[in-house]
C-alpha cells in the first residue's frame, strides 16, 4: 500500500467517524448476573418505551467477574448481582452510591434438553446415565454454591461430584446443558423459563428448603452518582411493569 | 510459596497437556511441514491455509464448532459414541484434540521453513550416494533442520500452556482432568484471591519470558532488527 492510499483511507475513515450520527441523549451500562439475561432484556425494552432517546447496554456475566471489574473501575453504571453479598461487599468497599436493594429471589432447577426432566428429582442424579452434571462454578458463581448445597443436602453429592462440569457463570452452565454435552445441569428458574429453553426437555424445581435463599441485589455505582437515567432505572425495578417482568421469570418474592 | 493443592494439580495437568500434545503434532506436524515445504500440488495453499487458521481466529470460534461438533449431535460426537467413547467435551482427551487443532500452526510452521531453507541440493546429492528415502530424511533432512524442531518444540509446547479460551469453552473446568492454570488463575481472579492469582500468574510470566528468550537467543545471528 503506498502513502498516497494511505492517506486517503485515513480521511475516509476521519470523515465517516465525524459524520456519525449524533450520540443519543444519555448511555447507561449495566452489568447483570447471567441469570438474569432474559429477565433483563425485556425489562429494558419495556424501560425505553419511556426513554426512546437514551442508550441502555447490558452486559451479562458472573457476579464474582463483575464485583472485581468494578473494584478496578469498570463503566458500569448499576450491577445487578445473583447475590445481594456481592454489591454489599461494594458498598462496603465504598464503591456505591446507593444502599444494595434486593429486587427478587432466585430458584435453582434440574434441567434437561436431551431427556424429560420435569419428573427428575435430585437423588435420580445419582444414576451413572447422567454421565456429565453441569453446575456454575461455586468458587465464584453464586448458583453453584446453591448447587452444590443442594446436592448436599440431598445426599447425592459423593456419587455426583465426580461428574459435575463448571459453568464459568450459570449461563454457561445452561449452554453445556443445551449443546447435549452435559445430560443434565442445575441452572436458574430464570433461564428454564425461557421459552428457547422451556420447548426443551422441561425442568424439575429443586426445593428451597435445600439451599440458602439467593437473594438477588443491585446497587448503583459511584461513577454514576449524579446520573439520572441510572437513578431512572433504579426506580423503573419497583414499577409494576418491571415487577410483573420479574414474576413471569420466577424471581418471586421481590422486596 | 502460596500454591495450594489445587494450584499444583492444575500446573501439573497444563504440563501433561502441552507435553501431549507437542509430542503428538510433532508426530502429525512433520510429514505435514514436509509435504507443504515440498508438494506443487493445488492443494498445497489451501491445506497451509487451513492449518494458519488457528493463528487468526479467535479462540472462541475454534471452542464453539468444537463444543457443537463433540456434542451428542456433532460429526465427532456421533463417532465417539459409535466407538462406546462417550462425548469428548469435558474430557482430557477432547482438550488435547482442540489444543492439537489450537497449536498446529506453532509446530508446522517453523518446521516448514526449516524443510524449506535446506533446499533440494543437499537431497539430490544424497540420492547420488544411493540414499533411500527415508535414510535421506534422517541422516540429512533431520539434522539440518534441528533447529526448527527445536522451535516448533518450544513454541507449540509454550503456545499450549498459554490456551485459555478454547479450554474454557469446552473444558468445563474439571479439577485434575481439564482445570489448567490459565482457568485456574481466572478462577482465582473471580474469586478474589488476588494472592494467588499473583503467584501463578507471576509465574506463567516469568516461564513465557524465558522460553521466548531461549528461541530467540539460539537463532543464528544472521540479522538485525
Amino acid at each position: 500500500m503506498t502513502v498516497r492510499s494511505i492517506r486517503c483511507l485515513m480521511f475516509a475513515l476521519a470523515l465517516a467517524l465525524t459524520s456519525l450520527p449524533v450520540a443519543a441523549k444519555e448511555s447507561i451500562t449495566i452489568a447483570a448476573a447471567a441469570d438474569l439475561k432474559f429477565a433483563m432484556d425485556d425489562i429494558v425494552t419495556a424501560f425505553q418505551q419511556a426513554h426512546p432517546a437514551d442508550q441502555v447496554q447490558v452486559i451479562y456475566g458472573s457476579s464474582g467477574k463483575f464485583t472485581t471489574q468494578i473494584e478496578q473501575g469498570a463503566p458500569f453504571d448499576l450491577f445487578f448481582a445473583a447475590d445481594i453479598s456481592y454489591p454489599q461487599a461494594l458498598a462496603k468497599a465504598g464503591l456505591t452510591a446507593s444502599a444494595p436493594t434486593p429486587f427478587g429471589t432466585g430458584r435453582i432447577v434440574l434441567w434437561s434438553a436431551t431427556e424429560d426432566a420435569r419428573k427428575l428429582t435430585l437423588q435420580d442424579l445419582a444414576k451413572p446415565q447422567f454421565r456429565r452434571i453441569a453446575i456454575a462454578n461455586p468458587e465464584h458463581a453464586p448458583y453453584g454454591v446453591r448447587a452444590v448445597q443442594a446436592l448436599k443436602a440431598a445426599g447425592v453429592w459423593a456419587s455426583v461430584k465426580p461428574r459435575l462440569v463448571y459453568g464459568e457463570n450459570i449461563g454457561q452452565t445452561a449452554q453445556f446443558v443445551q449443546s447435549g454435552n452435559a445430560q443434565v445441569g442445575i441452572i436458574a428458574l430464570a433461564l428454564a423459563l425461557n421459552p428457547a429453553f422451556a420447548a426443551k426437555g422441561g425442568y424439575a424445581p429443586i426445593p428451597d428448603t435445600l439451599y440458602d435463599p439467593l437473594v438477588q441485589g443491585f446497587v448503583i455505582t459511584r461513577r454514576a452518582a449524579h446520573d439520572p437515567l441510572a437513578a431512572a432505572f433504579a426506580r423503573f425495578i419497583d414499577a409494576p411493569v418491571a415487577q410483573a417482568i420479574l414474576r413471569r421469570y420466577g424471581f418471586a418474592g421481590a422486596h | 510459596m502460596l500454591l495450594t493443592a489445587d494450584d499444583l494439580a492444575a500446573l501439573w495437568l497444563t504440563l501433561k497437556l502441552a507435553a501431549t500434545v507437542t509430542v503428538l503434532l510433532f508426530a502429525l506436524g512433520t510429514p505435514l511441514a514436509w509435504w507443504l515445504a515440498r508438494s506443487r500440488s493445488r492443494w498445497a495453499h489451501p491445506v497451509a491455509a487451513i492449518v494458519a487458521l488457528p493463528l487468526v481466529l479467535p479462540p472462541t470460534v475454534l471452542g464453539f464448532y468444537l463444543l457443537v461438533a463433540f456434542g451428542p449431535h456433532g460429526p465427532v460426537g456421533g463417532i465417539t459414541q459409535a466407538l462406546g467413547l462417550g462425548l469428548l467435551a469435558f474430557t482430557f482427551p477432547g482438550l488435547v484434540l482442540a489444543s492439537m487443532l489450537y497449536s498446529l500452526p506453532f509446530v508446522v510452521q517453523p518446521l516448514r521453513h526449516a524443510f524449506e531453507a535446506i533446499g533440494e541440493r543437499p537431497l539430490e546429492v544424497a540420492a547420488t550416494l544411493r540414499a533411500g528415502p527415508l535414510d535421506r530424511f534422517f541422516t540429512v533432512v533431520l539434522p539440518l533442520a534441528r533447529r526448527g524442531f527445536v522451535t516448533a518444540g518450544v513454541l507449540g509446547f509454550a503456545h499450549t500452556v498459554g490456551e485459555f479460551g478454547v479450554v474454557l469453552m469446552i473444558g468445563g473446568n474439571i479439577p485434575r482432568s481439564t482445570r489448567v492454570l490459565s482457568v485456574q488463575i481466572y478462577d482465582h481472579v473471580e474469586a478474589l484471591e488476588y494472592a494467588q492469582a499473583h503467584a501463578l500468574a507471576g509465574g506463567l510470566l516469568l516461564f513465557s519470558f524465558v522460553v521466548l528468550l531461549a528461541v530467540y537467543a539460539g537463532q543464528p545471528q544472521r540479522r538485525s532488527f
